[in-house]
């Protein structure tokens, strides 16, 4: 069966003054029908900019780099004249946003946001389109959705936003939702609703989700497969359970180091040290290679492969074929530097 | 020179999209653009003034005493100081100024209102295109306006219509457009760049919404109060461009009345018929202030330290909160 959405060598460089700065860097994955994907990382990682260039939303200095290939539903996103480009967009595949406070449009009722996409997307009739938002208000579970349709973003509280979010990307049924940190801003008890709801929903309407976020724990409760982002490069892919029982990379590891446990002793939870190098700036062999506990010579000259390390499982670290070498950690060289600068 | 510009190029503040209004509203200050603008008097005695020349201006056959372009008596009527039967005196050419104050209204404030609303779209239209799909249209656009910056206003207009000879009343004003849409299309834009990758245009985009729609129903909405600000103050500046105009002798033609124009009339005998200039100067010196009061009153209101319930130029009712839990 061939992938919903298949990205192979994507790059997207962003040509800034300060020199180009190389945001997603070969990026290749794929997303089943019916699946849902994580996408981890921290902040400048490149996973954002993923989500953006599969909408073909990028915007100048930023450019979609020649040799990248993104093939949705057997078409190739990237050759698709803009105007075909815009009935995939809001109509095949949907985004949700990170800030529901932003996302919407201040000056306009929720009802006529839902509304406009209908209208733009199957040419409702206005009143088509109204009864339409009502009813996809009422799908996201939005209390009293008659009334709330008529309200503006101001009145609605964070959760609620979302809702209407969610409920704006899900209108045409799309086949994948890209969900950009759709919890960050929520707080702890409206993000499990809000999570549980995207779930709900898009297992009814068999739609796939990518799920990007810097939470593991999110990972964990919703997604069947992970992939690891560092420095605008896929670092480690695997199944949820696999990643979690056999994280490979150091990375992940330490992402993973870094996660509060419930019963585990109350100590200080672990860091990773240093911070992601800037995009303008990758280093040459491996760009984690400053942070890495374990690091060593060919590291800082040979960047390192996906290597594959199981099945469906693949680690881009060269501990791969030398194993032995997790035996004798060190202290990172960004740990080195960073104790004066802390 | 550009000394009618001088308030129109004054950098309204920017309403809208500071991250103050993502925040939720607190109960603090809920208080709605409108209800700012109600409380203002500088509103109420703009707004009053303004509506009462308007009125007298579309009265103007009903309250004018004479016919403005009559010369009463040249002999015995010429030249008098305020009477019972001329409030205003009557000047060198024996016309009731009065009368002549009251038709000028008509065409002084035409001009100006029409003029404003002409380079406040076109600038709008222009601004928010240039900065909503940048690039090489933005940088074409914006030299133009830099090129265009570069001229005097006043000796531009009158090249112009030194070239045209006779000009009409509708003429004039496209003129006086043609010169004044660059401030406006300047900030329409920067308030455009400021908002152009807010989430919500970037969401639009991403639920397929074309570029024309997003400008016209996401970007349009939120970026049109400073424009509306920038043009009621305009309308004082042109106001008085028109006065400059007439009062150099090349806006509107004699026997029309107009406010600029009286003055010119009675400027070669200021010291012994102080009528003829006092009165329309003070008309003018009153329309100004009304516009300039409105303006400040509009500019405070839209403010985007106290804007809480409100978004750019379109007041939308103050509300607490929605504390609904979800």
């Amino acid at each position: 069966m061939t992938p919903l959405l298949e990205l192979d060598n994507l790059r997207t460089w962003f040509y800034t003054d300060s020199g180009i700065a190389r945001s997603v860097d070969g990026v290749s994955f794929h997303v089943d029908q019916g699946e849902t994907v994580g996408v981890v990382g921290e902040s400048g990682c490149g996973k954002s900019v993923t989500a953006l260039s599969i909408l073909r939303l990028v915007r100048p200095p930023g450019r979609i780099e020649a040799g990248s290939a993104i093939r949705f539903e057997g078409k190739d996103l990237l050759s698709l004249p803009e105007r075909e480009m815009q009935h995939v967009r809001g109509n095949r595949i949907a985004m949700v946003f990170q800030e529901p406070m932003t996302a919407l449009n201040p000056v306009f009722t929720v009802g006529d946001q839902i509304a406009e996409v209908a209208r733009i997307h199957a040419g409702m009739s206005k009143r088509d389109a109204a009864a339409k938002a009502i009813e996809m208000l009422r799908l996201v579970g939005m209390p009293a959705p008659e009334q709330r349709a008529t309200e503006y973003p101001h009145q609605l509280s964070g959760g609620m936003r979302q809702r209407v979010v969610i409920a704006m990307a899900l209108v045409m049924n799309p086949a994948l939702v890209i969900a950009d940190e759709p919890t960050t801003a929520l707080d702890v008890t409206i993000q499990a609703q809000i999570l549980e709801l995207l779930a709900d929903l898009t297992k009814r309407l068999g739609t796939s989700i990518l799920l990007i976020t810097h939470d593991l724990g999110v990972v964990a409760e919703n997604c069947s497969r992970v992939l690891v982002m560092y420095a605008g490069e896929v670092v480690e892919e695997a199944l949820t359970s696999d990643l979690f029982a056999r994280a490979h990379h150091p990375y992940t590891e330490g992402l993973l180091g870094a996660m509060p446990r419930v019963g585990g002793q109350a100590e200080r939870l672990a860091t990773i040290p240093g911070t992601v190098p800037p995009p303008t700036a990758w280093p040459d062999g491996c760009r984690f290679r400053e942070r890495c506990p374990y690091a060593w010579e060919r590291c800082a000259v040979e960047h390192p492969p996906l290597y594959q390390i199981g099945v469906n499982h693949v680690s881009r670290c060269h501990l791969a074929v030398e194993p032995e070498r997790r035996l004798h950690p060190h202290v990172p060289l960004a740990a080195q530097q960073g104790v004066s600068a802390a | 020179m550009r000394w009618w510009q001088t308030s129109w190029s004054r950098p309204p503040t920017r309403a809208f999209v500071s991250d103050d209004v993502t925040t939720p509203v607190r109960a603090v200050s809920t208080s709605s653009a409108r209800s700012r603008l109600r409380r203002d008097r500088r509103a109420a005695i703009g707004l009053g003034v303004l509506a009462a020349m308007a009125l007298i201006a579309l009265l103007a056959p009903v309250l004018a005493p004479y016919d403005p372009r009559v010369q009463l008596d040249i002999v015995h009527l010429r030249s008098l100081p305020p009477s019972f039967a001329h409030p205003l005196g009557t000047d060198t050419f024996s016309r009731d100024v009065l009368s002549r104050l009251i038709f000028g209204a008509r065409v002084s404030l035409t001009i100006s209102f029409v003029a404003v609303l002409i380079a406040t779209a076109f600038g709008t239209l222009v601004g928010s295109v240039a900065g909503y799909v940048g690039g090489v249209v933005d940088t074409v656009l914006m030299r133009l306006v830099d090129a265009a910056f570069s001229v005097p206003t006043l000796l531009l207009l009158i090249v112009v219509i030194a070239l045209w000879g006779e000009i009409g009343v509708a003429f004039l004003t496209l003129l006086i457009a043609a010169v004044g849409w660059f401030t406006v299309s300047r900030l329409v834009r920067a308030e455009t760049l400021s908002i152009r990758d807010a989430d919500f245009i970037v969401a639009a985009r991403a639920l397929g919404v074309p570029s024309w729609r997003i400008l016209a129903r996401h970007v349009l909405p939120n970026v049109i109060g400073p424009a509306i600000v920038a043009a009621t103050l305009a309308v004082g500046n042109v106001i008085l461009l028109e006065a400059g105009l007439s009062y150099l002798g090349i806006g509107v033609r004699p026997p029309t009345p107009s406010w600029g124009s009286i003055i010119q009339d009675g400027s070669e005998r200021v010291s012994d018929l102080w009528w003829l200039t006092l009165f329309p100067g003070l008309a003018i010196l009153i329309t100004v202030f009304a516009c300039n009061a409105l303006g400040d009153a509009l500019r405070d209101a839209l403010d985007p330290r106290q804007l809480h319930a409100s978004f750019g130029g379109l007041v939308i009712p103050s509300e607490v909160e929605g504390s609904a839990p979800l």
